[in-house]
């Protein structure tokens, strides 16, 4: 019998993904694709503030999206009736997407001349953020009932975002949220983070958000 | 679950090894996890054992976790601490402006294998 021998590797799990992302970022770039990461817990608007930027954005932009779920399409239904071209992930029981899954995603897109790309991560705070889905930049929705204390809690998805769109500020009063405290928790874990205090459903702050991305496009295709 | 998905990662690693090393059969898996890595050993170990029974590389293999301490240092007074004791507000100086230097690291480390 073969004696076991022991390999030193000393390397990090999340090393590969990382390598496998900046493929996935360096495609986008060839094609002038800008991809957008966004994260959030369920329930904290994703879908509905997805479908107010296509609607808004859809007459000057290429517009795609790649929807993962765990297991339904509910949500890539709900986006497909906009108009955008949508392709459902499903990620078979776990709860993030790592970069292969995103390229796979991707390719599935591949007809598609999209200028922005959304990625609609499965509605979790923890797992999305440990793993890099190549994405140029993420985003993350924080909304009011959630409270103010979040970035404290999950630390690690607000260091990664760049930017933390604040839904139902409307019902601020009601829950008592406190924007400047938000604004400083989110600040304490990543102080490049921009906050963009939004309403979905209303409309309130979405044009700040729609600027955002039209100079995000505008950028990332320039570069 | 991400445990799951981290083991099909760490499995994924494992084979590129076995590949570079023509190896037909790993004995043990070793991995250090930081304490505020947000993985749960015993779940990242039960997923290894449902995903090492469908798999001839790794079958019967076990995953060994050694956990490393989470260390924090403040920008306000320069000292570190245990992270899981204190928290993000440091105890020497009690400043909040801090920042994690080590202990979020999931790190294979090494493999037993012929």
């Amino acid at each position: 019998m073969e004696e076991y021998r022991v390999l030193e590797i000393k390397q990090s799990v999340f090393a590969d993904n990382d390598r496998e992302a900046d493929a996935v970022r360096e495609g986008l770039k060839a094609r002038g694709q800008y991809l957008l990461n966004l994260m959030s817990s369920p329930g904290s608007g994703k879908t509905t503030t997805l479908s107010r930027t296509i609607e808004a954005l859809a007459p000057e932009l290429k517009l795609a999206v790649m929807e993962a779920d765990i297991d339904s399409d509910v949500d890539a239904a709900t986006i497909a009736r906009l108009g955008a071209k949508t392709i459902q992930l499903h990620t078979g029981g776990m709860c993030h997407l790592d970069a292969g899954m995103c390229q796979q995603g991707l390719d599935g897109l591949a007809a598609s001349d999209a200028d922005l790309i959304f990625l609609e991560n499965v509605g979790n705070l923890v797992c999305p953020a440990e793993f890099d889905t190549g994405a140029c930049k993420n985003a993350c929705i924080l909304s009011v009932p959630e409270g103010d204390d979040k970035p404290l809690k999950y630390p690690l998805m607000f260091q990664v975002c760049d930017v933390v769109l604040v839904n139902k500020i409307d019902v601020a009063p009601y829950f008592d949220f406190d924007l400047e405290k938000c604004r400083a928790n989110v600040a304490m874990r990543n102080p490049k983070a921009r906050v963009i205090p939004i309403c979905a459903k209303t409309g309130e702050g979405m044009g700040e958000w729609y600027d955002w991305l039209r100079a995000e496009v505008a950028a990332w295709k320039q570069a | 679950m991400h445990e799951l998905g981290i083991v099909f990662h760490i499995v994924k690693m494992v084979e590129e090894v076995g590949e570079q090393n023509s190896l037909t059969s790993v004995s043990r898996v070793k991995l250090t996890l930081g304490e505020v890595s947000g993985v749960v050993p015993d779940y990242l170990v039960d997923c290894w054992r449902w995903t090492a029974e469908k798999n001839d590389l790794i079958r019967g293999s076990v995953l060994e976790v050694e956990e490393a301490p989470a260390v924090t240092v403040c920008n306000a007074c320069g000292k570190t601490y245990g992270t899981v004791e204190h928290g993000r507000t440091c105890p020497h100086c009690g400043s909040e402006d801090t920042v994690l230097l080590t202990g979020d690291q999931v790190e294979l480390t090494e493999i037993e294998a012929c």
